[in-house]
This record gives C-alpha cells, structure tokens and sequence, in this order.
C-alpha cells in the first residue's frame, strides 16, 4: 500500500491556520517518545518545557528577551522565502552586525560620548548584516552562483571574523586573557523598557518590524511583487519586475533585519562581545519563519512559541540533565512536521493499494 | 616517512569522507532530489558509528551502525519531500538542525573515548613505488572503497539501463512518469543510497579521521560535499578532483596553523570555507548558469493524474 497525493480545489483557511498547530503537536509527540527512549519521563519534560517557564513571572520575561532575535531574523527570512529565495547565512548576517555595531562601542568606551552612541551602533548593525547579506545575492544575480551554499558558507566565516576579533585585537587587556571585549559603557547598551526589567528595547523593534512587514506585504506594489516572483517568476518577469533588485532587496532586508537581531542582543542582552553571541538564533529563525506560515503576526507568534523551546531546554538541562542538543533536534523535527503540514493543507492524500492507479 | 609524504597521507584521508558523502549526494540529486540534509546525516553516522565502535569494541559494526542510521535519517526525509511532497531545500535543512541536534544527544556518554587505528592495507609491488605508492596503495579499506565507488557510480550512471532511469526522472519527472518511469520508487532508492554514504562518510570521520566523537566535528564538511556536487557538474570523475583538492585545501591550512607564519589561525580555518565560495563562483564564470543540473532538481513532484 502507499499514498497518492492530489491538489485540492480550494483551501481552506481553517486547515491553513491549523496545519501549524498540528504540526506542533506532532513534534511534540515525538520529542516524547524520544525523551521516554532516553529512560526520562515525558511527562516531567512537559513540565519543565512549557508549564513551568509559562507560570514563572521571570521566565515569561525571558520568553520575551528569546524571542526578540527570532522574531527580528524570521521577519526578514520571510521577505526571501516568500520570493523563493533561500538565505540561510542568517546566522553570520546576525554576528556581523553585532560585529560592526560593537566596533563603534569599543571605539566611544570610555570617552564620555553622548547619547548619539546607541543609535549609530543600531545603524551600523543593520548595514553590517545587510551589505554581509548582499554578498551571496550579489554573487547570485552578477555570477549565477547559488546562494544556499554561499550564504551557509558565510556563516563559518563570520564565526571566525568574531573569534578573531575577540581574541585578538578586541580582547579586554584587563580581562585576565578570557576571550571576551570589554563590557559596554551605559551609552552603549540597550536599555531595558521597563525599569529593573530584563525586556530591552529590541522587544519593540520587532514589534515595529512585525508591523512594518504586514503593511509592506499587505498594502504595497512591493508585498506583490514578491509573492509574484515567488509563485510565479515568469508573470513577474512579464510584469516588468527585476528578479534581481528583488534579490539584492531581500537579501538587504534579511541581512539588515538579522544584523540589528545581533546588535540588540549584544548591546541589550550580553553586554560585550564574546566568541559565541547566539545559541543559533539563525538557524532556528527559519524553523520560525515557517512555523509562523510566512506571515508577520504568525511569525510573532511562532517566535514566542519557539522562545519557549529555548528556555524549557535551559532549565529541563538544570532540573532533569536533559542535554540542551534535545531543544535543537526538536527544533530540527519541528520544521520537518511544518513542511510535511503545509504539504498537507494544499494535496489531498489518498491510500492506493498496490496496483491502483499510477 | 618523510614530512611531505605524511601531509600527502592526511590528505587522503582528509578527502574521503568529503568524496564518499558527495557521491551519495550526487546520485540523489541526479535523480532530481536535493538533499541539504548531508551535514545532519554525516553527524548522526559519525556519531553513531562511534558510540557503536565503542560498546562493541569493533569498528565493522560501528560502520554498520553509522551506515544504518544514515539510512534512517534519509528514509524521513524521504518520508517528507516524497510522501508529502514537501519542499526540498527547508526539509533538507530541517534534517541537518535535526541531525546536529540528535548526535549531541547520541554521542554526549563517549566523549572522551578513543578508538585505535584501523588497519591500512599494503598493495603488493604497487606501494613501492615512490611517494605515489605510499600514498594510494597502502591505504585503508575505505579508500580504496571510495575509489571504486567513484567508477561504479560512474558507470552505474552512464553505462546500465538503471542508471539511465535514473538520469531520465532527475532530468524530467512528468515525462519520465508519463513514460511509466517509477519516479517515486527510484527517488526513494535514491535518497536512501545518500543517505547510506552520508552515514559512511561520518564514520570513516569519527573512526578512522580523528579517531574520537566530538559535538559538531563535522564542522561543515556536509555543505562542502554538497557544493562538490555543483563544482564537478554532476560527474562523478570530477567529483573525485575535486573533493582531492578540498582535501588539500583543509590539510594544508592545518599545517599552516601548525608553523605559524603569523597569520591568525582563523583566517587559515576560513581558507576551506572560503575556496567552497570562490570554487563556486569560477565554475559560474566558466560555464555560465549551472550547467549540468538535472532538470527536475529540488521540484517536489506530484503526478497529474
């Protein structure tokens, strides 16, 4: 026996909005089975994953401090994967931008600079992680050369431009030779939004991008143009759309959106730089971005939801010696079971016994 | 042995996984099926050959084991992007998140550990020739395996009815199916063969390359497999030079770090990173636009009835 698949008429937008909780629910379930393989108790885990980060004031905080760069980074992958354009150095476009943005930190530390400190960090992170984005969609429309392997590629190199700095020229002279910065003078750092709070104003910057982007995509020629080169590239091609100022336009976006995720976490979060800054915000933002179907106030959603993987994982790795590399492979099975859901929402599956039909 | 011919060694062991890995890849994207899931794979078989090698003292059922659970991890891609027809280039990705994550989980109890050498085996009248001889007949199994499925793929591929099948769905689906070509089944073959070489890969990686397990040591060995694919256009020949001089490439920045030359030891670790970029950018500038690709690469394939 096997299945056959078959394009539905029409979709329903019930089963659209549904597939993404099924698919949770799936990978749940399996993160279970997996943990009850391990000879732990699934229950306890679920306990420690959700429930206990849910009812804890300081967790639901740190909820929002987690999903602040997941959110900021998706809300920019959602602009390429829309025009079916696949970055996926969202992690070293992250790193540059803390990367240049810093440079400006280390360079004011200690001088008494003013207030105009902060906002040009902000800036330079966003144009260090866009012109880093640029060069995989250059190396696309200029050469033809593909930007999955380029953009993944990049992120190696951006790891190792920040393990550089931080051992080297970067390194703080008083800081007993760990390979750390110094920490940030308060001109330079991210305040939180409330006082004595751990939320920092990142949080709004997502917010302002997640509301910025349903606009843009809504309500604009530009929204159209994407989803045109994306579903379909020849009409865009027919519309007079240039598939590469779309390229160069959303690798910039990306880059820029992931750049000021890097800044704000280092200037808001970690307080100098350090040779790992992201426990792989990057990488996850995709499971993220599609978690959250593309769309700017699921992506919201999907990033707090996500969030949450984060934090249960720290404290299931305290409380139950469950290895943080849990979190990871669901988050891994959790974008499988998202794909497999959203394929399921526009074919329909049919069991055929051997023989029928081809 | 001198200092040369033992940096001609390690560059033969250091390009085999790369070359095992990709030509499993490429006779999965020859069949039109695009898996970026080679770096997850690589680091499951390395991961679970290693903690196989380990329990039962024995390097055989460690293969084996990498092998097997290579297999299982493409079977659930295969799942995915053939049962569901789900996107390729996501479910791909999905499989090496997931990978990376679940050999932390598998390898984390035998950090630490260590396995001995395995055996090379000395060609007779071959091995004495000068530098070549050391250098390719007194090698371990797996070279010599990778050598030859390098041949067999090519000719697989090129001289068998099979392999012409094979060719056919990876060029064109619909007409492939219309002929009554079985897409699914050979894509299902297909993926799975990559994922079996994926899993070998990693434990030729974990058994034979550093001899220990450590949480991602696969260090993106996958991605460059899969961008040898694109560098040697689908043929397995060139695939062969050109995961040779990647091979290089990656030995001989090592040895660089090694004496010093007062560059940062991290430029010399993005030389590997970076020859992948500029490797693929050259082959875009001499050949144009992706030549060689099969034509129904990455499309998920529904039948029309």
């Amino acid at each position: 026996m096997r299945f056959e698949l078959t394009p539905r008429a029409s979709v329903s937008p019930v089963m659209r909005a549904l597939a993404p909780v099924a698919a949770f629910v799936t990978a749940f379930l399996i993160a279970g089975f997996v943990i009850w393989l391990m000879g732990r108790s699934p229950v306890a885990a679920f306990d420690v994953y959700v429930l206990q980060p849910l009812s804890d004031p300081w967790s639901l905080q740190e909820l929002a401090v987690k999903a602040t760069p997941l959110a900021l980074i998706a809300i920019g992958l959602s602009y390429c994967f829309r025009a079916n354009l696949w970055n996926i150095g969202a992690e070293g476009q992250y790193v540059i931008g803390a990367v240049l943005g810093s440079w400006l930190a280390l360079r004011t530390h200690g001088t008494e600079a003013g207030a105009w400190v902060l906002p040009l960090m902000l800036i330079l992170g966003v144009v260090g992680g866009a012109l880093y984005g640029l060069i995989p969609a250059f190396l696309k429309t200029r050469f033809g050369v593909n930007e999955i392997l380029t953009s993944l590629m990049l992120v190696y190199v951006a790891q190792l431009i920040l393990d550089y700095l931080v051992r080297g020229p970067w390194r703080d002279p008083k800081g007993f030779n760990f390979p750390q910065s110094v920490t940030f003078d308060p001109s330079a750092t991210l305040h939180p939004v409330l006082e004595g709070g751990r939320v920092h104003y990142g949080a709004l910057f997502a917010l302002v991008a997640v509301l910025l982007t349903a606009v843009i995509l809504g309500r604009t020629l530009f929204g159209y143009r994407l989803k045109l080169t994306g579903d379909a590239p020849r009409a865009a091609r027919f519309a007079g759309f240039s598939a590469k100022a779309t390229t160069m336009a959303v690798f910039a976006i990306s880059g820029g959106l992931a750049g000021l995720a890097g800044i704000s976490e280092v200037s808001g979060q970690i307080g100098q730089l350090q040779p790992s800054i992201s426990p792989g915000y990057g990488f996850t933002a995709i499971t993220v971005a599609f978690l959250g179907r593309l769309n700017p106030i699921g992506i919201l959603i999907a990033a707090l939801v996500v969030a949450l993987t984060f934090i249960g994982g720290e404290s299931a790795q305290i409380l139950l010696k469950l290895p943080l590399d849990l979190t990871q492979a669901f988050q891994g099975i959790l974008l499988l079971c998202v794909l497999a859901a959203d394929a399921l929402v526009s074919y329909r599956i049919r069991f055929v016994t051997r023989g029928g039909g081809k | 042995m001198t200092t040369f011919e033992a940096i001609l060694l390690t560059i033969v062991t250091a390009s085999t996984p790369l070359l095992i890995a990709a030509l499993g890849e490429l006779v999965t994207e020859r069949s039109g099926v695009l898996n970026l899931g080679v770096e997850g794979m690589m680091a499951m078989g390395a991961a679970c050959s290693f903690a196989a090698a380990v329990t039962f003292d024995s390097t055989l059922l460690g293969v084996a084991a990498g092998m097997l659970a290579g297999v299982l991890m493409a079977a659930l891609f295969a799942l995915v992007v053939l049962g569901f027809a789900a996107n390729q280039v996501g479910s791909g990705l999905a499989l090496t998140i997931f990978g990376l994550g679940l050999s932390g989980l598998v390898g984390a109890p035998f950090v630490g550990a260590r396995r001995d050498p395995i055996a090379h085996i000395d060609i007779p009248v071959l091995s004495d020739i000068p530098v070549i001889g050391r250098l390719f007949f007194e090698q371990d199994l797996f070279v010599y395996g990778s050598m030859a499925l390098t041949i067999l793929i090519a000719l697989y591929l090129t001289r068998t009815r099979s392999g012409l099948t094979l060719r056919s769905i990876g060029e064109n689906h619909t007409s492939a199916n219309a002929l009554g070509l079985p897409v699914w089944r050979v894509r299902f073959w297909a993926i799975l063969f990559g994922g079996a070489c994926s899993g070998l890969a990693g434990a030729y990686l974990a058994l034979v390359y550093t001899r220990f397990w450590s949480p991602g040591m696969t260090a993106g060995r996958g991605w460059i497999a899969l961008a040898l694919v694109v560098f040697a256009a689908w043929r397995p020949g060139w695939l062969l030079v050109g995961a040779y001089i990647f091979g290089a490439a990656t030995v001989l920045q090592l040895h660089a770090q090694a004496a010093q030359f007062g560059v940062p030891p991290q430029v010399l670790s993005a030389v590997p990173y970076l020859a992948t970029i500029l490797a693929l950018l050259l082959l875009s500038l001499r050949r144009g636009r992706a030549v060689g690709a099969p034509g129904s690469l990455g499309v998920p394939f529904v039948p029309d009835r």
